[in-house]
C-alpha cells in the first residue's frame, strides 16, 4: 500500500475544502431558492474549518502520498494566506453578486475548488500534481469571470482567461515533458537526483525549465505574459478580480518556488539573466503603464502586474544557498501584504461601483476623501500601503525585498525597485490627491460586509506594520526546510 | 530499429500534416476528419511506446465517442454547409493509391509473417497493459488520479452554471 490514512491526514486542510465543495454542490441543488443564502455561511464556515486545521497543522512536516505532497512550513504558510483570502473574498462577493442579480451558490463552490487547487500547489512536490493543481486553480478562476451571465465584458474576460489560461497551461506540461524527457521523473527529489547524477542532454532541461517558467509567469501575469491581466480584471466581476488577484498570484508563486528552488538550482545561473530582465521588464511596463489607466479596475491590474514583478525579485538569488532562504520568506511576506492591501482596495472598487461599468473611473472618486473620511483614509492606507510608504506593511514587505535583494548582489535591480516605486508613488497618491483635493458627489453603495472587509484591511495594513518583525519571523522560519 | 524510425517518421509525418490540414481547413466537418486521423497517428505513436492499452483508449474514446459529437454538433449547428467548388475528382487516383498501399500491406503481415514489424508490437513491456497501468493509476499515482476526478467536477458544474438559462429571464 503506497498510501494510508496518515496521507489524507497530512493534507487535512486541502481534503475538508474538496470534501465540503463536493458536498455544497449538492446542498446548493436542493435548497429552494428562499434559502440560498444557507450555501454562502456554509462557504465561509468550510472555509473556517480548513484554516483551523491549517493553524493546527503548523510545524508538521511530513510528506505523502509517495512524496508527491510535502506538508512544511511553507505549505502551512501558503495555506492560511489562501484560506484567509478566501474568506475575504467571499464576504467582498456576497452584496456584489446580489446587486448585479448573479448570485449563485455555485460561485462560491467554484471559489472554493480554486482554493483546492492552490492549496495543493502549495504543497505539491511533484510535477504531475503541480499541473492538476494548477489547472484545478485555473479553470474555476475562468468561471468566475465569466459568472456575470449577459454581461459582454464579464463573458470576454472569461473567454480570454480560458483560452489564454490554457495556452499557458500547454507551456508548463510541455516543459515538464521535457523534464521527464532529460531526468526520467516528475518527482521533484528525483529529478534533482538526477541531475545531480548527470543529464544527458542539458539543454533539454533548460528547455524544460524555461518553459515551465514561461508558464507559470502567466499565471502570476509577468511581463511579457500579462497581457491577459487588464482585460480580465476589468471585465470580471470585482469580487472574483479580487480573489483572482490574490488567487492566482499564491499558486503561481508557490509552484514556481518550490520548482525552481527545489529542483532547479544547479540552472540558476543560466536563469537568473533571464529571469532579471523578466524582473525589470514587468517592473518597468507594470509601473508606468499604470500611469496612463483612467479605469480603476486596469489601474490596479496594471499595479497587480508591477507587484508580480516585485515577488519574482526576491526570486533571483534562488540558487544562492545563503541568501535564498530569506528572500523567499521576503517573497512570502510581500505576498501577504500584497494580499491584504489588495482586497481593501477592491472593497473599496467595489463600494463605488454601479451597474453597466460606471464608477469605475478615477474622476469618480473626486470628494471621496471629504464626503466619507473613513472610505478616503482606508483607500489612502492601502495606496500607501501599494507605494511602499510606512506605517503600512507594503512598506514593510518592500524594504524586506530590498534587503535581501541586496544581501544577493543584484543591486541593480533594487535601484530598478525602488525607482519604479517612485513611479508608482505617481499613480497610486494621484488617486489620493483626486479623493481629497477635488470635489465631487460621490455615492457609495452601504454594504456591511465589504465595508467590514476594507475596515479591517486598513487596520491590519497598519497593524501588521507593527508587528511585520515577528511575521517576518514566520516567514522565514517557513522556508526554513523548503531545500 | 531501421523499421521502427521509417514508421515513426512516416507516422509523424502524417501526425504534422493531419494537425495542420485540420487547422487551415474551411469546412469543420473536413477538420473533423483530419482530427480524427491524428488522433488515430497518435494511438499508433503509443502502441509504438508499448502502450497498448493507452492505444485502444485513444482509439475508442477520443477517435471514436469524442469525435462522433463533435461531428454530431457540427452538423447540428449547420457548420459544415462549405462553398462548392472543389468536387474532388482528383480524390480517386489517390484514394486507389492508398487502397492498393494498405493490401499490400495486409498481403505482407498476413502471408509475410509480419517480419520484422511483429516483434515490435509483441514488445509489449510491462509499462502499458491495463493491469500495470491500473496498478499505476490507483497506487503510485492515487493521488493526481483523484485531483484529476475533483477537476474534471469542478470544469464540469463549472461549464453547466456559465451556460445554463434563468428560469425567470
Amino acid at each position: 500500500m503506497l498510501y494510508s490514512m496518515d496521507d489524507m491526514f497530512n493534507i487535512l486542510p486541502t481534503v475538508i475544502v474538496v470534501a465540503w465543495a463536493t458536498a455544497l454542490i449538492l446542498v446548493e441543488a436542493f435548497l429552494p431558492k428562499k434559502y440560498k443564502f444557507i450555501t454562502i455561511w456554509l462557504t465561509v464556515l468550510g472555509l473556517v474549518v480548513a484554516l483551523v486545521a491549517a493553524i493546527n497543522q503548523h510545524g508538521i512536516e511530513a510528506e505523502a502520498f509517495n512524496g508527491m505532497l510535502v506538508v512544511d512550513g511553507f505549505s502551512s504558510f501558503l495555506n492560511i494566506l489562501i484560506l484567509g483570502s478566501g474568506i475575504l473574498a467571499v464576504a467582498l462577493a456576497v452584496g456584489y453578486n446580489k446587486r448585479f442579480g448573479f448570485d449563485r451558490g455555485e460561485y462560491y463552490i467554484m471559489m472554493m475548488f480554486s482554493i483546492a487547487g492552490t492549496m495543493l500547489m502549495s504543497s505539491a512536490a511533484d510535477l504531475i500534481v503541480i499541473f492538476l493543481a494548477l489547472e484545478l486553480m485555473s479553470i474555476p478562476l475562468y468561471i468566475m469571470a465569466a459568472f456575470y451571465r449577459g454581461n459582454v465584458n464579464s463573458e470576454e474576460a472569461g473567454m480570454k482567461y480560458f483560452l489564454l489560461g490554457a495556452f499557458a497551461g500547454g507551456f508548463i506540461l510541455y516543459g515538464i515533458g521535457f523534464v521527464y524527457g532529460a531526468t526520467g521523473a516528475t518527482g521533484l527529489s528525483q529529478v534533482v537526483t538526477a541531475i545531480n547524477g548527470g543529464v544527458d542532454s542539458p539543454t533539454f532541461l533548460l528547455v524544460g525549465a524555461a518553459l515551465i517558467l514561461i508558464g507559470l509567469g502567466f499565471k502570476v501575469a509577468a511581463v511579457p505574459f500579462h497581457m491577459w491581466t487588464p482585460d480580465v480584471y476589468e471585465g470580471s466581476p470585482t469580487p472574483a478580480t479580487a480573489y483572482m488577484a490574490v488567487g492566482a498570484k499564491v499558486g503561481g508563486f508557490a509552484a514556481l518556488i518550490r520548482i525552481f528552488v527545489v529542483a532547479f538550482p544547479t540552472l540558476s545561473t543560466d536563469l537568473v539573466p533571464i529571469l532579471w530582465g523578466l524582473v525589470a521588464l514587468t517592473l518597468v511596463v507594470g509601473n508606468l503603464v499604470a500611469i496612463a489607466q483612467k479605469n480603476i479596475k486596469r489601474m490596479l491590474a496594471y499595479s497587480s502586474i508591477s507587484h508580480a514583478g516585485f515577488i519574482l525579485m526576491a526570486f533571483l538569488p534562488y540558487g544562492d544557498a545563503a541568501v535564498f532562504k530569506s528572500s523567499v520568506a521576503a517573497a512570502l511576506f510581500y505576498l501577504l501584504a500584497f494580499a491584504i492591501t489588495s482586497f481593501g482596495s477592491w472593497g473599496v472598487v467595489i463600494a463605488l461601483e454601479k451597474s453597466e461599468g460606471k464608477g469605475l473611473l478615477l474622476e469618480d472618486y473626486a470628494g471621496l476623501g471629504r464626503k466619507y473620511p473613513a472610505l478616503g483614509v482606508a483607500m489612502l492606507i492601502f495606496m500607501l500601503s501599494f507605494t511602499g510608504i510606512p506605517p503600512t506593511i507594503g512598506f514593510a514587505g518592500k524594504f524586506l525585498l530590498f534587503k535581501a535583494v541586496m544581501e544577493g548582489g543584484y543591486y541593480g535591480l533594487a535601484i530598478l525597485g525602488v525607482l519604479t516605486s517612485l513611479f508608482s508613488a505617481y499613480y497610486y497618491l494621484r488617486l489620493v490627491i483626486i479623493m481629497f483635493m477635488k470635489s465631487g458627489e460621490p455615492n457609495i453603495v452601504s454594504d456591511r460586509w465589504v465595508t467590514l472587509v476594507t475596515a479591517s484591511s486598513a487596520v491590519a495594513t497598519v497593524v501588521l506594520f507593527m508587528v511585520s518583525t515577528p511575521l517576518f519571523a514566520w516567514a522565514e522560519q517557513a522556508v526554513l526546510k523548503l531545500f | 530499429m531501421e523499421t521502427e524510425v521509417i514508421v515513426f517518421l512516416i507516422l509523424a509525418f502524417v501526425a504534422i500534416g493531419s494537425a495542420i490540414g485540420m487547422i487551415i481547413n474551411k469546412n469543420a466537418v473536413y477538420s473533423a476528419l483530419f482530427l480524427i486521423l491524428n488522433f488515430a497517428t497518435v494511438a499508433i505513436f503509443y502502441l509504438m511506446l508499448g502502450a497498448p492499452f493507452i492505444a485502444m483508449a485513444q482509439v475508442t474514446v477520443y477517435a471514436g465517442a469524442i469525435m462522433v459529437l463533435f461531428l454530431f454538433v457540427i452538423m447540428l449547428l449547420g457548420a459544415e454547409q462549405l462553398k462548392k467548388a472543389d468536387k474532388g475528382e482528383w480524390q480517386k487516383p489517390v484514394a486507389i493509391l492508398f487502397v492498393v498501399v494498405l493490401i499490400v500491406e495486409a498481403v505482407y503481415l498476413i502471408f509475410g509473417g509480419g517480419g520484422d514489424l511483429l516483434p515490435m508490437i509483441n514488445e509489449v513491456s510491462e509499462v502499458g497493459d491495463p493491469i500495470s497501468l491500473a496498478t499505476k493509476l490507483f497506487k503510485e499515482y492515487f493521488l493526481p488520479f483523484q485531483v484529476t476526478a475533483v477537476l474534471l467536477l469542478a470544469a464540469m458544474v463549472g461549464a453547466i452554471v456559465i451556460t445554463k438559462q434563468d428560469k425567470k429571464s
